[in-house]
């Protein structure tokens, strides 16, 4: 099967890993990430404000391709994620919104028909996890680790859907399918500090180092995360544990990890 | 400067969607807060600031770049408040004035290192420029 397929700027630049093994592992599962030829970069955050319209154009642009193409919109980064999916939201729900957006689309309106998708979410509920555990040639024989899911893969909760946005569960049971072990996590929907520690490290570190204690604390030996931003703050904080991408965890039980 | 002020108020209702009279008091949105130790404001007072029409205390205070945007409180408030809306309203109502942008692009340079991902550029950028 195909689907569309965003990366986003930073999985081109400081997180190939977790593009390359996520292209490498759809394809061990049988499913091509089909990128859109030319994306725009989401912005990293969507703006609440109803009325920021042109910075949204670019999610639009990407979700008109996925529909024209009738295949679901995959990401891999948790923040293209959230920004896609929101504004797909807005689209379907506000109706100002909606014409005012397409006042810019030249070559066609956008009415909201597609779907998102974050990568857990097509291998939770397309491919099925039953099938990720075949593919296992190399089970992470009771690794602890540690699901940490931050922000923007689970709120604003109402939009996103993706789980139980308190206790998830969707990187939990894929670690399982994979022969690891989920450890109990308090934090792991604690924000890392964000987008904040462009400007103020030391704040962030406060907020990240909570979450890497709390992880030592519970006996995990990684940290799993879809995020580039939450990987940069957990790593800087001066914790020692390692953060891992979970493409590149998954490559690992697939046996294709370089 | 008064009739401006009462402008605010009305368009960072209009800009969040957000109705601040919804909201009890409970104070759920604080307690949930991981930024609350670095506000000034917290969310609780930024609904009740923002409804009461105390506006110019907000508009001065670092309190707008201090959320994180993490929507601990847009999910946990009991009655759909949804104050990290409020708080992006008022930080836009500051940063859309001619010359006020939080982040200048000649200061990116020095905030760089080696690790720094793209998303934490443009992500800033979004929340602190116009």
């Amino acid at each position: 099967m195909k689907v569309t397929y965003f990366p986003g700027c930073t999985l081109k630049n400081k997180a190939k890993q977790l593009d390359i093994y996520g292209h490498k592992c759809a394809k061990a599962l049988g499913v091509e990430l089909e990128e859109i030829e030319k994306w725009q970069c989401c912005g990293g955050a969507f703006t609440t404000s109803s009325d920021e319209i042109a910075t949204k154009l670019s999610s639009v642009r990407a979700l008109k391709e996925a529909e024209s193409k009738n295949q679901p919109l995959v990401s891999l980064c948790s923040a293209c994620h959230n920004v896609l999916k929101q504004t797909n939201h807005a689209i379907q729900t506000n109706e100002t919104f909606r014409a005012r957006v397409n006042n810019y689309m030249a070559d066609g309106e956008y009415n909201g028909g597609a779907k998102v998708m974050h990568y857990l979410e097509l291998l939770r509920d397309v491919i099925g996890y039953d099938a990720v555990k075949e593919k296992v040639v190399n089970a992470l024989n009771g690794k602890k680790v540690a699901c940490y899911y931050g922000c923007l893969l689970l709120r604003p909760s109402k939009v996103m859907q993706m789980d139980d946005p308190e206790n998830p569960q969707i990187m939990e049971n894929l670690v399982r399918a994979l022969g690891g072990e989920p450890i109990l996590f308090p934090y792991k929907n604690e924000c890392c500090g964000a987008y904040v520690s462009f400007e103020n490290k030391d704040y962030t570190a406060v907020k990240s180092g909570k979450i890497c204690n709390n992880a030592t604390l519970n006996g995990a030996d990684i940290i799993l995360t879809a995020c580039p931003l939450c990987k940069y703050n957990l790593e800087k904080c001066g914790s020692d544990i390692p953060v891992v991408y979970f493409t590149e965890l998954l490559a690992e039980a697939f046996g294709i990890k370089e | 400067m008064e009739k401006n002020l009462n402008n605010a108020r009305e368009e960072i209702i209009r800009r969040s969607g957000v109705n601040p009279s919804k909201c009890m008091k409970c104070g759920k949105c604080s307690g949930t807060c991981p930024a609350y130790d670095e506000m000034e404001y917290h969310p609780h007072q930024f609904v009740y600031m923002v409804e009461t029409g105390d506006i110019e205390p907000l508009l001065k205070s670092q309190s707008i770049y201090r959320c994180l945007s993490c929507f601990a409180c847009v999910d946990r408030c009991p009655r759909g408040v949804e104050p990290a809306k409020i708080v992006e309203a008022v930080r836009l109502e500051v940063i859309r004035q001619q010359g006020a942008n939080h982040l200048k692009a000649e200061g990116v340079a020095e905030n760089l290192d080696e690790e720094i991902p793209q998303q934490a550029i443009v992500t800033a950028f979004r929340k602190y420029t116009k």
